[in-house]
């Protein structure tokens, strides 16, 4: 049984092995002449204005799970209304009952406050 | 097409799904005192379900939606269990969550999101209603364990969950293509009763992946890290949760995949539990040696039971399967227990979570003192208490199938525990007060009421335990 594992176990051994053998070659072959702007990150050629984990607002989140609600449910309703007069009235029921839930969490979200900007 | 009849095993679920917008609606509608209602809507909510689940069972298992959704005596008891724990908690926690200012409402209609996801995964007939059902348990989790928002050491918590528990459901999801790919079909019952398959190798992989899935939501070592800092971190609201049907919910989840789905590689599988049992028994209870805050502690010591629990499983047998839901169980009550204690202790302003807190309270809090005596007993495994039944059946299973050594290993480390557990009851009892602190238990009357009943029932189903297991062994067709 252990046997069927070997090609794993190899596998393994060579992704390691040619992992640590392209920066060992890489170490001992190439040239190295670092100078402070080799050394600098690289943004697109300019010059790096500022860190790149800054913070932003928190409400962008908000709005792009938003989004991400309603386009899903756009999503679904596509090929729902494709074969709709196919499926009959429980499929009618079925699409109530999902927009029904997400009409709840917007319900929800708005009497909390989360969709107004300021 | 689905009929009226799906719809009908789906009532409990239904129901729930129902009682929980509606309670997230008066959480968004309600003001000031009306906001108490809630609070006992939500445990109505709860204890109707409950009925609702063991009323409407049929005698013998039935499914629904061309077999995605599964009725059976299992699913029934599992549900049955989270139902009563999240209840109990949510009684436990009330005034935590008041004198904290977190929101109450959302910490309800979150929880009993999860705990619709945990009765849609018990359930699961096939691999897809097992993902929907973890992630909505998982989902909601992540969101209750930030719910203390002004608390770096809950958001801390939340982050490490979730960034880990995305990357175990990554693997599952991984491991389930893999079995999909194998065999061509998601439906369980499908996966276990195809033959020849042609791809066994991958079939394997998907297996080493279901196992790793699974191991994480259980909190198996190696795939523990998680535990300590997320039963620290998050408000003890949520651990309880975390804790306790969470743990039920993993059993479930466990069974269905590996025995429903893929009852056929046991032979494979039941190595890799038996290894992640040992590891899980070894860093469980020697780490928790060290601890100093009762919570971690407390993580430790799943840690540790998680490894008794895959002792039943390992057997892949409905012995074994029945004492392992057997001991989820008993661990479940005893750890509502130990958490209820902790929430009883703690105020405005103070946590009461680090074993030094606890030391004198039998001077001030004898009552409570006993409690958690009982509680320790209980989760250390000294008789007659309910923990000592759940080890002892499933240690007796594993010698049964023939797994003496791990049989051993258990009890060695058994007694191992008993040092930590032990040291808890030590420090209440001999100890001196530290000076200048006030500790005691100030709950209010339902906690207190409930909570005794919950430890005393430690106590009452360690003595009387066989109904409890017959029931457990019948819902795997055991006929004593």
């Amino acid at each position: 049984m252990l046997a069927e594992y070997w090609p794993v176990l190899l596998f393994i051994a060579v992704a390691i092995g040619l992992g640590i053998a392209l920066l060992v070659i890489g170490l001992l072959a190439g040239t190295s002449r670092p100078t402070a702007e080799k050394l600098a990150p690289y943004e697109c050629g300019f010059e790096a204005f500022e860190d790149a984990r800054m913070k932003f607002d928190v409400r962008y989140y908000l709005i792009a799970i938003l989004f991400i609600i309603f386009d899903l449910e756009i999503a679904f309703l596509f090929p729902w209304a494709t074969v709709f007069s196919d499926l009959g009235v429980i499929a009618l029921v079925e699409m109530g009952l999902f927009l029904l839930l997400l009409v709840i969490g917007f319900a929800y979200v708005w009497k909390k406050g989360a969709l107004e900007w300021e | 097409m689905p009929t009226f009849n799906d719809f009908l095993i789906l009532l409990p679920e239904a129901y729930l799904t129902v009682a929980a917008c509606v309670i997230l609606l008066m959480d968004a509608f309600l003001k000031g005192g009306q906001r108490v209602a809630i609070h006992w809507l939500s445990i109505i909510v709860l204890l109707v379900g409950a009925w609702l689940v063991i009323d409407g069972q049929p005698a013998t298992a039935v499914s629904g939606f061309s077999g995605m959704f599964i009725r059976d005596p299992v699913a029934e008891i599992l549900k049955v269990f989270s139902l009563l724990t999240t209840a109990l908690m949510f009684i436990y926690s009330r005034g935590y969550l008041r004198d904290r200012n977190i929101n109450e409402g959302e910490y309800y209609a979150l929880t009993l999101f999860a705990v619709i996801g945990i009765m849609v995964l018990v359930s699961a007939g096939s691999l897809v209603t097992v993902y929907l059902g973890l992630e909505l348990l998982t989902l909601s989790s992540y969101a209750l364990v930030a719910l203390n928002r002004d608390s770096k050491l809950s958001s801390e918590a939340a982050i490490k969950y979730f960034v880990l528990g995305a990357l175990a459901s990554g693997m599952l999801l991984y491991g389930m293509s893999m079995i999909y790919g194998a065999t061509h079909s998601l439906d369980l019952a499908t996966i276990l009763h195809v033959q020849n398959v042609e791809w066994r190798n991958l079939m394997l992989f998907g297996v080493v992946f279901a196992i790793v899935g699974i191991g994480f939501k259980l909190g198996a070592a190696p795939f523990h890290m998680w535990i300590p800092d997320v039963y620290q971190g998050a408000p003890t609201a949520v651990t309880i949760f975390i804790g306790t049907a969470q743990k039920i919910a993993a059993f479930g989840m466990a069974y269905r995949l590996l025995d429903s789905g893929l009852g056929a590689y046991a032979h494979e599988w039941r190595m890799m539990l038996a290894v992640l049992a040992v590891l899980s028994l070894a860093i469980g209870n020697l780490l928790a040696i060290v601890q100093t805050n009762l919570k971690r502690l407390l993580a430790y010591s799943t840690i540790s039971h998680m490894g008794f629990l895959l002792l039943g499983l390992v057997e892949a047998n409905p012995a074994g399967y029945s004492a392992a839901m057997f001991y989820a169980i008993s661990y479940a009550l005893t750890s509502a227990a130990a958490f209820g204690i902790i929430l009883a202790m703690s105020r405005a302003g103070f946590e009461c979570e680090e074993i030094d807190d606890f030391k004198g309270l039998n001077q001030r809090s004898p009552w409570f003192a006993f409690l958690m005596m009982l509680v320790m007993f209980s989760l250390a495994g000294v008789p007659p208490l309910f923990g000592f039944f759940g080890k002892l059946l499933v240690l007796q299973s594993a010698i049964d199938a023939g797994f003496l050594w791990l049989a051993v290993v258990g009890a060695v480390f058994a007694i191992i525990g008993l040092y930590y557990y032990l040291r808890v009851v030590k420090v209440m009892y001999f100890d001196a007060p530290v000076e200048g602190t006030d500790v005691r238990a100030q709950p209010d009357m339902p906690l207190r009421f409930v909570l005794s009943l919950n430890a005393l029932a430690l106590l009452a189903l360690g003595i009387a335990w066989g109904p409890l297991f017959a029931w457990c062994q019948r819902a795997f067709g055991i006929t004593a």
